[in-house]
């Protein structure tokens, strides 16, 4: 019995699983979910029931339908949107950010061909002058 | 000699676009759920939408299994919500099974009586406890209780003839006359 009460959720006690609620109307659900269970009814037609009866809201999983599926698929999604997040920036933050342009060794990937031509005539210029 | 060269990679602007675009949705939806729940009862002056009422065996009306608030037009109606549970309610079953009794012959003023969260068997005994004759069903879905967007039990809401809403009690009656005061104000 209380493996179904720990399902449901009465709406008078919105934030208390039926197992545990202390209300006359708590106590009423566990007592007809006794009943129900008496008459061979299985988990899956009582829960039914109660959603018929009381509406969706009193089951502790909302059903996998309309807006409903926003609770299931949002969470994963942020995490997972929030870990590519953190991973990109992490590597960009380990990243060698500085390049030496005099030896023309080190160039980091985001020299454009056009930075490479002005260093490039810059060290021409300087070897004239030398 | 060195320089700082700028990172120009980056999340392209139409990916930042559509994440800001989702958060502000998100933040839209979880406002009007909050306003809704902070709304408190339909207020007086609001057209009241139709809705089917299914009615416990021995409390059907003129031997209708289940009624329409549209059903009632021309009628006066009183609707009151309640739960075996409800000691308040308890407190006020007498003076409305009075004030129904008093109207019913009439046939001016009908009064319903919606069971809120309850189970039928101790609805019924509450119904017969406290000798309650006029129609009485459950709220199926809790749907009728969410249309009226109810705080708790008892409440009360007075609809006039032109399907109106103009009076809502919210816990207990006082008294007989209390009620039929309300009532009253749209009697002619």
């Amino acid at each position: 019995m209380n493996a179904i009460a720990k399902q449901l959720y009465c709406p008078v006690c919105e934030s208390t699983p039926l197992d545990v609620c202390p209300t006359e109307a708590c106590r009423q659900w566990r007592e007809l979910i006794r009943t129900q269970l008496s008459q061979g009814m299985s988990e899956t037609e009582i829960k039914q029931y109660f959603v018929d009866n009381y509406g969706a809201r009193v089951l502790a999983e909302p059903p996998r339908t309309g807006l409903n599926w926003l609770v299931y698929i949002l969470p994963p999604v942020i995490i997972l949107a929030g870990a590519f997040f953190l991973f990109r920036s992490f590597r960009e933050w380990t990243k060698p950010k500085v390049a030496s342009a005099g030896s023309g060794a080190e160039r980091t990937e985001a020299s454009s061909p056009d930075k490479d031509d002005y260093v490039t005539r810059l060290e021409e210029e300087l070897k004239k002058r030398k | 000699m060195t320089e700082t060269i700028p990172q120009k990679r980056g999340v392209p602007l139409w990916v930042q676009i559509i994440i800001w675009l989702f958060i502000v949705g998100l933040l839209a939806l979880v406002g009007v759920i909050l306003s809704k729940r902070q709304q408190g009862t339909v207020q007086p002056g609001a057209a009241i939408p139709d809705f089917t009422l299914p009615l416990f065996s021995g409390y059907e009306y003129e031997g209708r299994s289940e009624v329409k608030l549209s059903d009632f037009q021309g009628k006066l109606v009183v609707l009151n919500f309640w739960a075996s549970w409800c000691k308040p309610c308890e407190q006020e079953a007498a003076e409305l099974e009075a004030a129904w009794k008093f109207y019913e012959p009439g046939g001016e003023v009908i009064f319903l009586g919606i069971d809120y969260v309850d189970t039928e068997p101790e609805g019924r005994a509450y119904l017969k406890k406290f000798g309650i004759t006029y129609s009485n069903g459950p709220d199926m879905g809790t749907k009728i209780s969410q249309m009226f967007r109810i705080r708790g039990v008892p409440e009360t809401y007075f609809i006039d003839q032109y399907g109106v809403l103009y009076y809502v009690k919210v816990g207990p009656f006082l008294s007989v006359d209390e009620i039929k005061s309300i009532i009253a104000q749209k009697l002619p």
